[in-house]
């Protein structure tokens, strides 16, 4: 069994700081040392994929190209994720740091803030925030413009390749990979896609250290990670927790005492059953998640969640690739018919083998994390799907 | 039918004409009109140079990027799992009895859509509904009411 740590609250995405003090030493620093400095505090993306920022910005700065982007992802549509709404709301000056300090590490000079539509009513706040920081960071010299550009309720622009097509004035389409954003991303040029929460963790980085920053969470997990906590839940809301801690701890702290169930990671991540609990790591190293944590009570009916889902999905697949489009409506029709007893029950593991070839061919990590929720929701509450 | 003309050469104006400015642009339509008719992408295929399928190709692809008759008001409820567990359905209950219309139709004045829409951030103040940008959350039915009261007045 890994090694899991207690659960342990912190407050640094929140805290209330001022950047001009980091940006200006950050002004004083080279792109080398930025980016060994993200480098050593082991920092992985916060937006579920968790890719290592300091080897992306690494990676970006390499390229010779003269143009290049940084571009928020705050196309936050996970199910159950709330987070970077929350951190945009609250402390959207650290954003737009973390965004001036990636810009300076790669050596891009425009920014751009992808916001999802349903976040939109936060705009006027977002650009008058953004007039002040643009002030500010002209006093201190930097040579950064940030902008805004919305969403319009697609799940899929959250995938990085999708997102920019979109900005491009394209349908929301993932493009084939490599090659990856950082060699040619937004318009064909060199980019460096990041999560608010990566952003702003990266402040805290350059503000407290990558030793600090090392001493919370796992050696795979390091930092704190800000968890989106909904379902059947006393205290439902936005928890700053260090990573690496188990998920019965997790459920003691947040359960209602009959958790059965807790999907980690949103329709993407994985049904974890009561029995698996004290062996799941919540973190790289175990059950990898950007946040979303949904509990479900015994009151719950688990077809119900599967149904959920795979609606979601069959929805939200953008239908480029077949495996996905196909593959999601027939997970969906199979699942009911399967209920209905129209099928055997024994279909689901033909629909378990369908969620198989949708995780080697789909195109992207949409149609190929189907099968997560899927096949976690199947083999842990199979007669709850069947009968 | 309405007149797009202006608010289109306003919009190109100010966001410009290259390709990537067509959703700026197809958003602008839709803030102001609720949706898009098939002359208003004709027209901004025209200012954009490129082909009408390639707007309507766009536009059809998100899901607020209506091009249906859409009402003044459009309300998107949250039918993802936490809001489906919180009362979702007493919500669309309600609405659909305020309104009554059903999920997909529009009132017969013109002001009101109905829809359902997945996951919109809300779910630790589950149920949570949109009206055109404006979220409301931890829904009742009489909060519904007052809700839906305010905006028949507006």
């Amino acid at each position: 069994m890994m090694e899991t740590k207690k659960i342990s609250k912190v407050d640094l995405i929140f805290e209330d700081i001022d950047p001009r003090e980091i940006l200006t030493r950050v002004k004083g620093m080279s792109a080398t040392e930025i980016i060994e400095e993200v480098l050593e505090s082991g920092l992985k993306g916060r937006g579920g994929a968790g890719f290592p920022t300091g080897m992306k910005w690494k990676f970006c700065s390499e390229e010779k190209e003269k143009d290049k982007y940084i571009v928020c992802n705050a196309d936050e549509g996970e199910p159950g994720t709330f987070k970077d709404r929350e951190i945009l709301d609250r402390v959207a000056q650290k954003v737009y740091a973390g965004m001036t300090i990636a810009g300076k590490a790669v050596g891009a000079q425009t920014g751009i803030v992808y916001l999802r539509g349903e976040y939109k009513f936060l705009l006027p706040q977002l650009r008058a925030e953004l007039e002040k920081f643009h002030k500010m960071i002209h006093e201190l010299g930097f040579d950064f413009r940030i902008d805004f550009r919305i969403g319009s309720g697609a799940y899929i622009c959250g995938e990085e390749s999708a997102l920019f097509e979109s900005i491009e004035g394209r349908r929301g389409e993932p493009r084939n990979k490599p090659p990856y954003p950082t060699s040619s991303g937004l318009f064909g040029k060199p980019t460096s896609i990041n999560n608010v929460e990566t952003l702003v963790n990266s402040v805290i980085i350059l503000k407290y250290g990558s030793e600090f920053y090392k001493k919370m969470g796992t050696q795979f997990s390091t930092g704190a990670k800000v968890f989106s906590v909904s379902g059947d839940t006393p205290k439902p809301g936005i928890y700053e927790l260090e990573l690496g801690m188990s998920l019965l701890e997790f459920v003691n702290e947040f359960g209602d005492g009959d958790t059965k169930a807790v999907q980690v990671g949103g329709a993407a991540g994985f049904c974890v059953p009561r029995k698996l609990f004290a062996s799941t790591v919540i973190g790289f190293e175990g059950v990898p998640t950007g946040g979303s944590m949904k509990l479900f009570n015994s009151s719950r009916s688990m077809y119900n969640v599967l149904h959920n889902y795979l609606d979601f999905f069959n929805e939200e697949s953008c239908g480029q690739c077949t495996p996905c489009r196909v593959g999601c409506q027939q997970l969906l029709k199979g699942v009911e018919s399967v209920k209905r007893g129209e099928s055997k029950s024994t279909y689901i593991d033909e629909l378990v083998k369908l969620a198989a070839t949708m995780k080697v061919a789909s195109k992207c990590g949409l149609g190929q994390s189907v099968g997560n929720a899927f096949n976690s929701i199947v083999e842990n509450f199979r007669e709850e799907i069947i009968y | 039918m309405y007149q797009t003309d202006n608010l289109i050469k306003d919009l190109v104006k100010e966001y410009g004409s290259r390709r990537d400015s067509l959703m700026p642009i197809l958003q602008g339509i839709v803030e102001k009109h609720n949706y898009l008719t098939d002359d208003a992408m004709v027209e901004v295929a025209k200012e954009l140079d490129i082909s009408a399928a390639e707007v309507y190709g766009t536009a059809s692809f998100y899901s607020f990027l209506d091009t249906e008759p859409r009402g003044k008001f459009v309300i998107r409820v949250c039918k993802t799992i936490t809001c489906s567990m919180k009362g979702k359905h007493e919500v669309l209950e309600t609405l659909e009895d305020m309104l009554k219309i059903k999920v997909g139709e529009t009132t017969s004045n013109g002001i009101f859509t109905l829809l359902e829409t997945n996951c919109m951030g809300w779910c630790h103040k589950a149920p949570a509904m949109l009206i055109n940008d404006t979220p409301y959350t931890e829904l009742t039915r009489e909060k519904i009411n007052e809700i839906i009261k305010e905006y028949m007045h507006k």
